[in-house]
Formats: C-alpha cells, structure tokens, sequence
C-alpha cells in the first residue's frame, strides 16, 4: 500500500517536472505563437520597375481560394483568356459557402501561403486585416510599372474601393488606411416579389415597414387560398449565423436610423439595445413570425432563394443577386413573374442600403505577389467584368462602365424593375455596419438573439444582455 | 562427452558455431524497441495536447499575435461565464437524454432480434444500416425530413392533424429533434452490443429457471438484466462519452440555435476558436470539456468493474 502510494507520489513529481520543463521544450518544438504581422515595412510592389507589362510574371502559376457563387463560375469560364494575356497559370479551390469562410480563416492563421488570392468580403478586411494576413494593395496600386493605364480606378462605382480600405482601428470609418482587398462584384439588399401573386390579392411593394409587416401577414394569410399553396409573406434569412444580420434586417434597421454601434471617443459601445432598436427588432421578430418563412431559424439565402423561385414567398428581402438568379428566363418555377423594388423607405424616406461586396484579396505571405497583383489586376479590369455580367451572370459589376454597356442594360432589362431599384438604392448604398474586429461574433450573438426574441422572449432583455456581452469584447 | 560439454554456447560469450550470440545491451534494449512504436502513438497524442494546455496559458487570438501569460485566467473567465453553463447545461441535457434513450431502445430492440427468426435475421442487418452513415450527412437528411412546409415527416403527420410542427424552431424542439437524429444514428450501435450480450450469455441459469416455472419478467428482472448489464454499461459509457463531444449533428442541424438553446460546448469552442479566433480561450473550451468527459468516464468505468462483479455472481 505504502509502495502504491510512493509511486503515485512519485508519478505525480515526474509530472510535475515534466509540465515545469514543457513551456521551453514546446516552444523549441516550434510551439510558440506564429501569426504575427506577415508585411514587412516595405511593400514587394517597390519592387516592380520599368514599363507596366501584362507578361512580367510569365510562367508563374497563381493558386487562387473560391468561394462556390455564378461570379466564380464567369471567373472560371474566363480564365483562359487569362493565362493567353499573362502567361500565367490560375489554379483554384472551390468551397461552398457553408465552409468557405473557415476554410479560409483556417488557411491565413495558418501562416501558410497556399493561397495566392481569394475571394473574401469587406467585412472580412476587419478580422483578417488586424493581424497582418492580407496584403495593402494600396502600393500596388499607386505603381504604375505594376498597374496598366487600362484599370482605371476612378470607373468604380463610388464608394466601392473604399469600403475595402481600412485603418484597423476599431471604429475608424472606412475609406482610409490600407487597402486590403478590392471590390469585384456586389449586392445591394432590395425587396423582390412575385407579381402574379401581388396582382391575384390587389397588393403593391411596400413604402413603409409598417406597410411590408402588413404585406408579409396579408400574404401568408390568404395567398393559399388564391390558388397559392403554402406561400407565405416574406423571405428573409434566421439561422444563427452573422449572415443572418447583414442583408435585410441591416438595410431596414439602417433606414430606420439605428445604428449598431456608436463611436464615443475612440470608444465603441454598442447601440442594438437602444428603445428605437429594440421597437425594431421587436417588429423585424413580429413580421417573421406572422408572415416569415416556417422553419426560420435554420434559413440561409439558399432557402430564401428557392423558396421565392418556387412561388413559396410572396417576396424576398435580400441580395438582388438572390432573387435575380430565380428571375432569369427558365431557371425557376417563378420565372417571368419576379420584380424589384427598392423596398420601404424609413422615417424621412431614407432608402439607405446595406451592401455587400465580394472582393479579392492578396495573402500577404504570398512568395508569388507580383503574378497575384497581375491575376487581381486583371479579375477586376474592364475586359473581363463586362464579359462576366454580359456573357455570364457576374450582374451588379463593380464598374460604371459595365453598369453603363448598352448590351448590359438589355440584358438586365428583361428583368423588371432591376435597373431602376438599382439605380434608386445605389447612391445610398453603403456598407451600414461599424467597422470592427469583432464583427463575426458581434453580428452571430445579434443572429442569437433575433432567434430568442422570434421565440417569444423579451427583446429589450434580450438585446440588454447583448450589449452588455458585446461591450466587454469590443470596448 | 567432456568436449561436448565444454561447446555448448553460453550466453553473453559468443562462442557459438557459425551463429554469433545476441550481445547484452542488445537483448536489454529490446524491450524498448518493442514499446517505440506506442511510445510514438502517445507522443503524436499528448504533444498536441500538451501544446493546447500550454496555449491556455495565454491570450493568443487573431488579434493577438503577441499574446500576454494570462495563467489560469482563461479558465476563470469561461468557468464565471454563464455562457459557459448555459453550454454544460445543455451537453448534458443532451448526452443524459440521447444516451438513455438509446440505451432503452437498443436494449428493446436486442430482446426482440434474440428470438431467432427470418424477420429478426433480415432485420439485424438493416438495423446497422444508420451505423453507415456519416452523422453529419444524417442531420442533413434529417434537417430536411423536418422541414415544416416541404418536409417529409410533416407530410406524414398531417393525416392525423399533426402537420406544421416547427420542429428545429422552438428551444425545446430543437434540443429534442438533435437527440432523436442521435438516437436513429445510434441506437443499433447499442442494440448490437447488447444483443451481442444476450447471445453470450449462458444457458444454464434460463433452464433452471425454466425448470422452476419463473416467468418472463421474473427471468428477465432477476437473471436476463443483471448479467446483461455490463455490456449495455459498456455502450453507456460510448455513448454518453460521445453525446458529451457531439457536434455534427447539431451543427448541421441547428447551429447550436435557435438562441443558444442547442449550444453545446464543442460549437462553442469551435466558435470561439475558429470562427472568433480567439484560439487561447476556445482551447480551453475544449480542455474544460476534456476534463468533464475525462472524469465522468473514469466514475462510469469503476462502476462497470463493480457491475462485471456482481454479473460474475449471478451467473455463478
């Protein structure tokens, strides 16, 4: 017995010593903390000199990370004409988006440079900028050796390059700072419906929120009985994930107003907790619940989608992009019968609109950045957006040019009511939401509790509890 | 003879014909050669372990590169969140009711697939059938059976005036539709154990009990259950092991929503590490959790040795 407890005494000492001696035997092991800031003070487009030239990297191959989108399919059906131009050879990955974000978030902490480039949102630039994962393109730009004449940088719509430009400072507004990716397609965040139904039930596009609650509850409550079996009101997205939070819950809450954070002395505190927000968020929760899709707390913009396409809703509130793949001849049952609309405008009619923006980015460990800024240069020029909205379904380009094409506007104009809700939204089309590192946790825990307050609980408890979680991490 | 003798090859002095002796060191070192591939396997095991552990030590995220020594702070902070027992409260809400339905169901569906019949011998290997697939691909399927408007259990339901349940929408829905994918995924793990069980189980006690004219319940409650008891503990303990770390099927399934009525700790930890990237304190999620799966098993586990004991008496 004695012995027994002499060995455990004596187990638990080499154990012990043994934890004692692991903080250097790990880091020697090449456990210590990787990561840091990749980008040296200098910028590897100092490099480039002499006359601008497509062919500089000639042979190089580009490993580029895509994410599953019709955008992606025109880059692909595109890139040969790519490599005929450069000399450069695109090889890519493809993920669907459920695990597109993690594979890549997996892949910069990392340290690795398996990527060249990716695709990435804007909001992405606040949570990979800060530790240094992507490249300033801001150098690359301004070199005219590395940049042709030809990708002219005042043809993007406004608004747009700087949204990807950033300080790092939480809070900061964008537009200054580096910029870490650029704008390649976008989406504005409108109201699709499906007019046969709003023709069968006398219904117009709402004007108001109070009008779009209204609309939703009317749809769901008598569409099934004209002839429309199991159509509700409106599709809008409610899985527990940031997504959830940023098309049309953000563009509504925006035009009402409200804000998410709010910036007092360099300090960011949040706001989604305010008496006007919580009365929002209240009447957001009500209108799903009357008039929202069942099952809603498990919906992506899949669903929403697929269920505006197969005369399931009434109306999406959305990415253009999400009810304009359904409104193309024959793609869905709905075909021929959707419209646009700019959607309700808040208090003061504002139509302020959130946006989102698929960008490029540069991995800024990339031993390959001068063939990558060549792949960038060219996935965001002229030549080959307007092949992309034109021949393919790349719509809402980047660049007024393609925007402007006669050939573009014809083709869009098949749709009804796309180019004018566009051309309505866009001025005021921006990206709502405050710019912070903590974003993806901020607007996931926003996503939770939008499903707690649909669930029946209090919502100014609710949102109180937020706030108070999330000043603690962004404080 | 004597020179016979004197040529026997002893030992440690290499005095063989033609066949030279293994030397002492070498003898004394294979015992250990033996042991280096196991001695890999730990190794390969505990350094990223022990690497986890150590990066609980600091407050390394994304936005940290640099991290500071926090010492057990990161452990103090999820242990005084109620986040953290809102999760632990649900894992076990999860773990208790997956691993005791399952442990009925699999029982049940054992005593009847040991009366040997044609019905019971096809059954036996459909019932293995879920076994096969990936859980989170079963959750999928599941999430779209459940789906209110197009789902197929709905369509099922609604003859009978049950349509329209919003089965993933509500807290409690959700929570009971994670287990019950778990207990379809996993009850033939549990009805194969346990009917692996009853066939190996002796026939002597069944006679006897037989000859006396002991009833069903009688021969099941006093000898069919306690001998049988080891094994169905046996697939307690996976299963309850394996419910505490779930993941894919409430992931696929829920998201950990709505709300944080799913929230398990493993996605909480995934959120925290991957999503958030706020490494340091996700891993210690996963290091909490270890520890609770760690104890949990070793108490179950004594209790399984007591339970063979006391199966042991029975069938003496």
């Amino acid at each position: 017995m004695d012995m027994h407890a002499h060995d455990r005494r004596r187990f638990l000492a080499i154990g012990a010593a043994t934890a004692a001696s692991a903080t250097p035997l790990l880091t020697a092991c090449g456990a210590g903390f990787g990561g840091g800031r990749a980008a040296g003070d200098g910028s590897a487009a100092d490099d480039v000199t002499g006359p601008f030239d497509w062919k500089r990297a000639k042979g190089r191959t580009v490993k580029a990370l895509l994410n599953k989108h019709p955008y992606t399919d025109a880059l692909i059906a595109d890139l040969k004409a790519f490599t005929e131009k450069t000399g450069i050879r695109v090889e890519y990955d493809v993920f669907p988006e459920d695990n597109y974000f993690d594979k890549l978030t997996v892949d910069l902490s990392s340290g690795r440079a398996s990527y060249d480039v990716f695709m990435l949102g804007a909001y992405m630039v606040w949570q990979y900028g800060p530790p240094g994962w992507l490249e300033d393109l801001g150098p690359w730009m301004r070199n005219s050796s590395a940049t042709g004449a030809e990708w002219d940088q005042e043809d993007f719509f406004p608004g747009l390059l700087s949204a990807d430009q950033w300080s790092l400072e939480a809070g900061a507004p964008l537009g200054r700072g580096g910029q870490y990716a650029l704008p390649w397609g976008w989406e504005t965040n409108v109201v699709a419906y499906n007019t046969e139904v709003f023709g069968k039930l006398g219904l117009k596009p709402a004007e108001t929120f109070d009008e779009l609650r209204e609309i939703a509850g009317a749809i769901t409550r008598r569409a099934p009985g004209a002839g429309f079996d199991g159509m509700y009101g409106v599709a809008v997205r409610g899985s527990r994930s940031w997504a959830t939070i940023h098309p049309g819950f953000m563009t509504m809450y925006a035009r009402n107003g409200l804000k998410d954070f709010t910036v007092e002395g360099g300090k960011v505190k949040p706001a989604m907790n305010s008496p006007e927000a919580v009365a929002f968020t209240r009447d957001w929760a009500e209108m799903v619940q009357k008039g929202g899709p069942p099952s809603w707390t498990s919906y992506t913009w899949y669903q929403c989608s697929s269920d505006l396409g197969a005369k399931k809703a009434g109306m999406l509130f959305d990415a253009d992009t999400a009810a304009y793949f359904q409104a193309v001849k024959g793609a869905s049952p709905a075909s021929g019968k959707i419209a646009f609309h700019p959607g309700p405008k808040g208090p003061g009619g504002s139509l302020a609109t959130n946006m989102w923006i698929w960008s490029l980015g540069m991995n800024a460990r990339s031993r390959n950045k001068s063939a990558a800024w060549l792949f960038l240069q060219w996935a965001t020029g002229k030549e080959h957006l307007r092949k992309g909205a034109i021949e393919h379904n790349h719509i809402d380009p980047v660049r007024k040019s393609v925007g402007q094409e006669a050939a573009y506007k014809d083709k869009m104009g098949a749709i009804p009511g796309f180019i004018e809700t566009f051309e309505t939204v866009v001025d005021q089309t921006r990206i709502q939401f405050t710019p912070q590192e903590q974003f993806f946790d901020a607007t996931t825990s926003w996503a939770a509790a939008l499903q707690e307050i649909y669930g029946g609980k209090n919502a100014s408890s609710v949102l109180n509890g937020l706030a108070g979680d999330l000043a603690s991490k962004v404080g | 003879m004597p020179g016979r003798t004197a040529s026997v090859p002893t030992a440690g002095h290499g005095a063989g014909a033609g066949k030279r002796a293994v030397p002492a060191w070498r003898r004394s070192l294979r015992p250990y050669l033996l042991i280096v591939p196991a001695l890999l396997l730990t190794g390969g095991i505990l350094y990223p372990f022990g690497l986890g552990l150590y990066y609980t030590l600091f407050d390394f995220a994304a936005s940290k590169p640099q991290p500071d020594l926090v010492g057990v702070g990161n452990y103090r902070r999820i242990l005084t969140q109620p986040a953290f027992w809102d999760s632990a409260r649900v894992t076990v809400a999860y773990a208790v009711g997956a691993a005791a339905v399952e442990t009925v169901l699999g029982v049940a569906v054992a005593l009847l697939l040991h009366r040997s019949s044609p019905v019971g011998r096809v059954l036996e290997k459909i019932l293995i059938l879920p076994l096969m697939i990936a859980p989170v691909i079963a959750a999928i399927m599941w999430k779209l059976m459940l789906q209110p408007s197009v789902g197929v259990v709905n369509h099922l339901l609604e003859p009978f005036g049950l349509g329209g349940v919003q089965w993933t929408d509500t807290p409690t829905g959700a929570l009971l539709s994670s287990i019950a994918v778990d207990v379809w995924v996993y009850t033939p793990f549990v009805a194969i154990l346990a009917l692996a069980g009853l066939r190996s189980l002796p026939a002597s006690p069944f006679e006897a009990a037989a000859v006396d004219g002991a009833g069903w319940w009688f021969t099941f409650r006093r000898l069919t259950l306690p001998m049988l008891w080891p094994y169905v503990l046996v697939a307690v303990i996976f299963r309850f092991m394996d419910s505490l770390k779930v993941f894919d099927i409430i992931y696929a399934l829920t998201e950990g929503g709505p709300g944080d009525s799913t929230m398990v700790l493993q996605i909480r930890a995934y959120l925290e590490a991957i999503r958030f990237q706020r490494y340091s304190f996700g891993i210690s999620y996963m290091i909490v959790l270890w520890a609770v799966v760690y104890l949990v098993t070793m108490v179950l586990v004594r209790y399984l040795g007591r339970i063979q004991n006391r199966a042991a008496e029975v069938e003496r």
